[in-house]
């Protein structure tokens, strides 16, 4: 049993067997990231282009120390330092990038859709590291292998996403997820931010957050995308927090036991109050150590696959 | 009648040729017990001894050492587990990528005298990987080479300390060992490819 695949463009498409090789994967991963010496020959003379047209922190650092703990060669590539900024289209840079031979090329676009248009240009294999607001599918695997180190295991398991879904790349990834490896899923949010017919993805929808949360073992928050709010979908950010911030107040009617999970980065005090991210029930930095684990995982398993044209 | 002895006796002896037993379970056992004694007298008793198995049964062949040592000298050796898939010479040339497994070592193995346990020794990659492993993990004071079976055609210089059984054999046929704690059975078998 092994990835075939060429490429990692969304969790839609992958199957229970295929998630749960990558989790197992990176918790033997996770064994070379607590040793002195934190480096593995696995990736040997690859090289691993990062591709970021949006802003991240964690996903590229975390993609950029996993390839390095595996010794490939990594490049990064920002559009405002590239010519991108001289406004070349991404099918140029994809073939610019192609001539350089690459064997992995990790792609954020904020076009729904690129990466799957960059796996058909290049022959290298195309992780999408979020692509609008489609998928993010490399943080839904972090946070499925997080909750499963906390509870042991993730059959049964109800998790509530809180925020706004229709804007959300990382809620749909992990719908997808969670659902294919056995999970109960709810979303909760303000009517304008639900998209239409999401329960046709087998989601229960709530628009009362004491209410979707009250008996869930996961809360998952997502950040309120400040740059994509020019809609007004909500009044004002007092009132979204008002109504939509995880508050202590407001976890007390959540099971004793909850995990809080946040793909970051936080809003503190309008999502997330500080005191939660903060709290004992907090995973936000355990997912963000983790990301570096399934990302080898990934990087691995890919790289022995069989590389298109 | 005569054709049907005849008939029984080549059935028998394509059997033979199909799955030849080099050792049988108290082969094995005394294969281990030996390994063992000469464990403790080429260093002089057990002081800073580790024992670390390859995946698999390399791990069930270094309990089974350490059960032994525990016997004859009494100490508690510990062991630990190796995974060297990640320091493989063959990755990505082969079309999926074996599973990588977790390498459980608990023990610093710094200044320690590390004994390696493997099933067969047979080209020595596997070996190189190791002890490429075991360099990232720390610096032993020296490492030795314990194995069940070697069955020759090395292609690294590489040799073994401690041997069960040398077994000269050819590159087509397979040697198989089985262990109780894997398989349910003892025994080491040779294959015809």
């Amino acid at each position: 049993m092994g990835l075939t695949r060429k490429d990692l463009l969304r969790m839609q498409e992958l199957t229970a067997d295929e998630i749960r090789l990558i989790l197992d994967t990176a918790e033997s991963m996770k064994q070379v990231a607590g040793r002195d010496i934190k480096k593995v020959p696995a990736l040997r003379g690859k090289t691993l282009i990062n591709l970021f047209y949006e802003a991240s922190t964690r996903t590229r650092m975390s993609f950029e120390i996993a390839g390095k703990w595996l010794s490939a060669d990594v490049i990064n590539v920002s559009t405002s330092s590239s010519s991108v900024a001289k406004g070349e289209s991404l099918k140029d840079t994809g073939l610019t990038l192609q001539a350089m031979h690459p064997d992995i090329v990790v792609l954020r676009h904020p076009a729904s859709g690129a990466a799957e248009f960059l796996a058909k240009q290049l022959a290298a294999s195309v992780i999408n590291a979020g692509d609008g607001a489609h998928e993010h599918p490399t943080q839904a695997l972090l946070d499925l292998f997080t909750i499963r180190e906390k509870k042991g295991r993730l059959e049964g398991l109800k998790a509530a996403i809180v925020g706004d879904i229709a804007h959300s790349r990382v809620a749909r990834s992990n719908i997808h997820g969670m659902r294919k490896v056995g999970m109960e899923v709810r979303v909760a949010g303000p009517r304008t931010m639900l998209p239409c017919f999401i329960d046709r993805l087998g989601v229960e929808v709530f628009t009362d957050l004491e209410r979707a949360i009250a008996d869930v073992d996961i809360i998952m928050m997502l950040r309120l995308q400040i740059e994509r709010q020019q809609a007004g979908l909500f009044p004002s950010l007092r009132e979204y927090s008002r109504l939509f911030g995880l508050t202590l107040p407001r976890l007390k009617g959540a099971k004793s036991d909850v995990l809080i999970m946040h793909p970051g980065p936080i809003n503190r005090g309008v999502e997330i109050a500080p005191e939660v991210a903060d709290g004992p029930y907090s995973l936000i930095l355990n997912q963000v150590e983790n990301g570096v684990a399934v990302r080898m995982a990934l990087l691995y398993l890919l790289a022995g696959a069989p590389q298109a044209g | 009648m005569v054709r049907g002895f005849f008939y029984a006796l080549n059935l028998m002896a394509a059997e033979l040729n199909e799955k030849a037993q080099i050792l049988d379970q108290a082969g094995i056992q005394r294969a281990v017990t030996r390994i063992a004694h000469e464990i403790v007298e080429r260093n002089k008793g057990t002081s800073d001894l580790v024992l670390i198995g390859l995946r698999s049964r390399g791990v069930d062949l270094a309990r089974r050492i350490a059960k032994e040592l525990k016997i004859i000298d009494g100490a508690d050796i510990p062991v630990g587990t190796l995974d060297v898939t990640l320091y493989r010479d063959d990755l990505g040339r082969v079309g999926v990528q074996p599973v990588v497994r977790k390498t459980e070592i608990s023990f610093s193995i710094n200044e320690k005298r590390v004994v390696l346990v493997d099933d067969v020794l047979y080209t020595g990659r596997t070996i190189r990987a190791a002890l490429d492993s075991l360099i990232d993990l720390g610096r032993p004071r020296l490492i030795q080479l314990a194995v069940l079976v070697d069955r020759g055609h090395r292609e690294l210089p590489i040799r073994a300390d401690y041997v069960g059984k040398n077994v000269p054999t050819s590159r087509q046929e397979q040697v198989q060992v089985l262990l109780t704690e894997e398989d349910g059975v003892d025994g080491v078998l040779m294959v015809k490819g």
